[in-house]
């Protein structure tokens, strides 16, 4: 009815008014644009997730889809809390991630206030420090078990090297303690240069005339770091570490390709677990509480994240 | 204060310049190692990968590349005295170890799997995107806020919690397996970024452009297709690389749901053994081959590349 009035109208009028009443409405458009992406992601994101949140409360095994499956309400969650193992995961990834993100900070904001003296050629050499980060994790961390290999690996024998200790006693991935190192290094080695290019652009929006008003004000270069360069960047620094916590909360493909969380479980992180639990045990409903719970706690970390993103913005 | 004491960042001093651009080379050179060291792996024969102290200088070989790309079987050397001349290099560098080529591996068919996968999620996700970001940054949507967390947040979750009830629902569907699954997967996967990035560039792009055109009599869907588009296909590019790159290396969902038919590279790499243990040059070969378009990508999008990292939140 509404259409056939539309119709008329749009014959009634003069050619390019009428093409704008035929044409679908504003609204209609935004929703047309928009549906697809919210459908798909409706379908593959969050009907699984409640999928996996009913499961939580099953003891569902997925290698036996034929058995009965029993509602065993909130004992999963009360087990994982009670998991000795699931803790034992829960610190080393805390292990993981601190030091990761403490040596990524620290490493990425100094290359970026060296890079910042925008030396001859530093376009280039910039470059090329981030070429590791935009390589397959797993491809590269498998490749780092050849490297970590105590007699004929290349780290073994550099450090050998420098250190005088045999190469032989450098045993990265199978040593107890120096496992839970081994996956910091090749995690640093991968993402410093991501801190480094986020620093960078902090660096780089710190406008001068605030550095020559310091000049004028006979600011001491170490005063001017400390109460211009650092805090006017610091935005950025917190954005930078935002992301690699929540990246490597949920770090897999690296670890499991240069461990395997062993040996023993010394480097099992808490997708390892996971794995372990859900694909190996098949404890399904069980490794599914665990999941809704590692879930959560990113869920948690991204809104925060997505304020202090919007902060960044609005600056 | 002397002028030699000039401000660093309004001025940097020579000798400051000096030092950053060495320390700057330094640490380039030696995180470059590690994959200066893959491509030399890639051109050794197995003893050269495994001798100590590792050889830095070699003959160079074309071993690794034959036994990345072919299965071969050991045989007697009457057996092999008998068969004809070589027909190439790889048949004569096998049969120097007493080996003869029995078919192709499986390399190529999980690089084309990788390919496949790679190029049709990117394309669904761009295409998503740019409809949904269009909509986002030139319509009144409702709760758009709260869209575009929703949106986003769904890159949050850890891949393998996703994987669970992802897993059975595909075994449910009969995608396990299969490249339409994979392809659904990283669509899902990269359409957040593709929206959050897409949004940013278009949102750049002045709406007087479509006014304009709309003035002229062209709808809204018009306008959208002649002029915003045209305008975006520097993001749209950007874009489509960052979701290549995420699809290309993606390893968790691949091992997990895939196993054969649909298997992409990153699982397979690892799986190279030779005679007695990972077949090292083999390893790298592959790594090297899957390593090179992404280099190639860096390169390109070097301009970008802050931008798409951070999902449009720091433009540079």
């Amino acid at each position: 009815m509404l259409n056939r009035t539309a119709d008329s109208v749009a014959r009634a009028t003069p050619e390019p008014l009428a093409r704008k009443v035929r044409g679908i409405s504003d609204k209609g458009l935004a929703w047309l644009f928009i549906s697809p992406t919210i459908l798909l992601l409706l379908a593959i994101n969050i009907f699984p997730l409640f999928w996996a949140i009913y499961l939580s409360f099953t003891n569902y095994r997925a290698n036996r889809p034929n058995e009965m499956v029993k509602n065993v309400g909130l004992a999963n969650y009360k087990r994982i809390l009670g998991d000795q193992d699931i803790w034992i995961a829960m610190q080393t990834t805390a292990h993981f991630v601190f030091w990761t993100i403490l040596l990524q900070t620290l490493i990425g904001f100094t290359l970026a206030w060296l890079i910042d003296r925008k030396f001859r050629g530093h376009a280039f050499w910039t470059t090329i420090i981030l070429v590791p980060m935009m390589l397959s994790p797993a491809v590269v961390g498998n490749f780092w078990r050849f490297l970590y290999e105590p007699q004929i690996g290349l780290f073994a024998y550099a450090v050998s090297f420098v250190t005088g200790i045999p190469a032989t006693q450098i045993g990265m991935l199978s040593n107890v303690s120096l496992a839970p190192w081994s996956i910091v290094i090749v995690d640093t080695w991968m993402w410093t240069p991501y801190v480094m290019l986020i620093c960078l652009a902090g660096l780089r929006s710190i406008p001068e005339y605030i550095y020559e008003a310091a000049e004028v004000d006979r600011a001491s270069n170490w005063r001017q770091f400390w109460s211009i360069t650092l805090p006017m960047a610091l935005p950025f620094i917190m954005l930078a570490v935002l992301f690699r916590g929540i990246e490597n909360f949920k770090m897999f493909d690296m670890v499991n390709l240069l461990t395997g969380g062993g040996p023993g479980s010394t480097t099992e992180v808490a997708s390892i677990t996971l794995k372990r639990q859900a694909f190996e045990s098949w404890r399904t409903g069980y490794s599914s509480a665990f999941a809704i719970i590692l879930f959560v706690a990113v869920f948690g970390l991204a809104n925060i994240y997505v304020k202090a993103l919007n902060k960044v913005k609005q600056r | 204060m002397s002028l030699t004491s000039a401000h660093s960042v309004v001025a940097p001093s020579a000798v400051s310049k000096r030092v950053a651009g060495t320390i700057i080379v330094l640490y380039a050179l030696i995180s470059i190692v590690p994959l200066l060291w893959i491509f030399a792996t890639s051109f050794k024969t197995p003893p050269d990968s495994i001798a100590y102290p590792p050889k830095i200088l070699f003959q160079p070989s074309l071993e690794g590349y034959c036994n990345l790309f072919s299965t071969r079987t050991r045989q007697t050397p009457e057996y092999i005295n008998a068969l004809g001349p070589a027909t190439g290099v790889c048949d004569e560098t096998v049969r120097k170890r007493n080996m003869v080529i029995a078919g192709p591996s499986n390399f190529m068919p999980r690089f084309v799997n990788s390919l496949i996968i790679a190029f049709g999620s990117t394309f669904c996700a761009v295409f998503l995107g740019t409809l949904s970001a269009y909509g986002f940054s030139r319509f009144k949507v409702p709760l758009a806020d709260d869209l575009l967390f929703f949106i986003l947040s769904t890159r949050m979750m850890p891949p393998i919690a996703v994987a669970i009830p992802i897993y059975l629902m595909y075994r449910e569907l009969g995608l396990s397996d299969t490249a339409l699954g994979m392809i659904l997967l990283y669509t899902a996967v990269n359409v957040s970024l593709a929206v959050w990035l897409l949004k940013g560039f278009i949102d750049e792009i002045p709406r007087e452009y479509e006014e304009a055109a709309m003035i002229d009599g062209y709808t809204r869907l018009q306008a959208f297709w002649r002029t915003v588009l045209p305008q975006a296909t520097t993001g749209i590019a950007a874009t489509a690389i960052f979701c290549l790159i995420f699809a290309w290396n993606e390893y968790a969902f691949a091992a997990l749901l895939t196993s054969g038919t649909a298997q992409t590279a990153p699982p397979f790499i690892p799986t190279i053994i030779g005679e007695g243990g990972q077949d090292w040059p083999a390893v790298a070969a592959g790594t090297t081959i899957f390593l090179v378009p992404i280099l190639v990508f860096t390169i390109l999008l070097r301009k970008q590349l802050l931008r798409g990292i951070t999902f449009g939140a720091v433009r540079k």
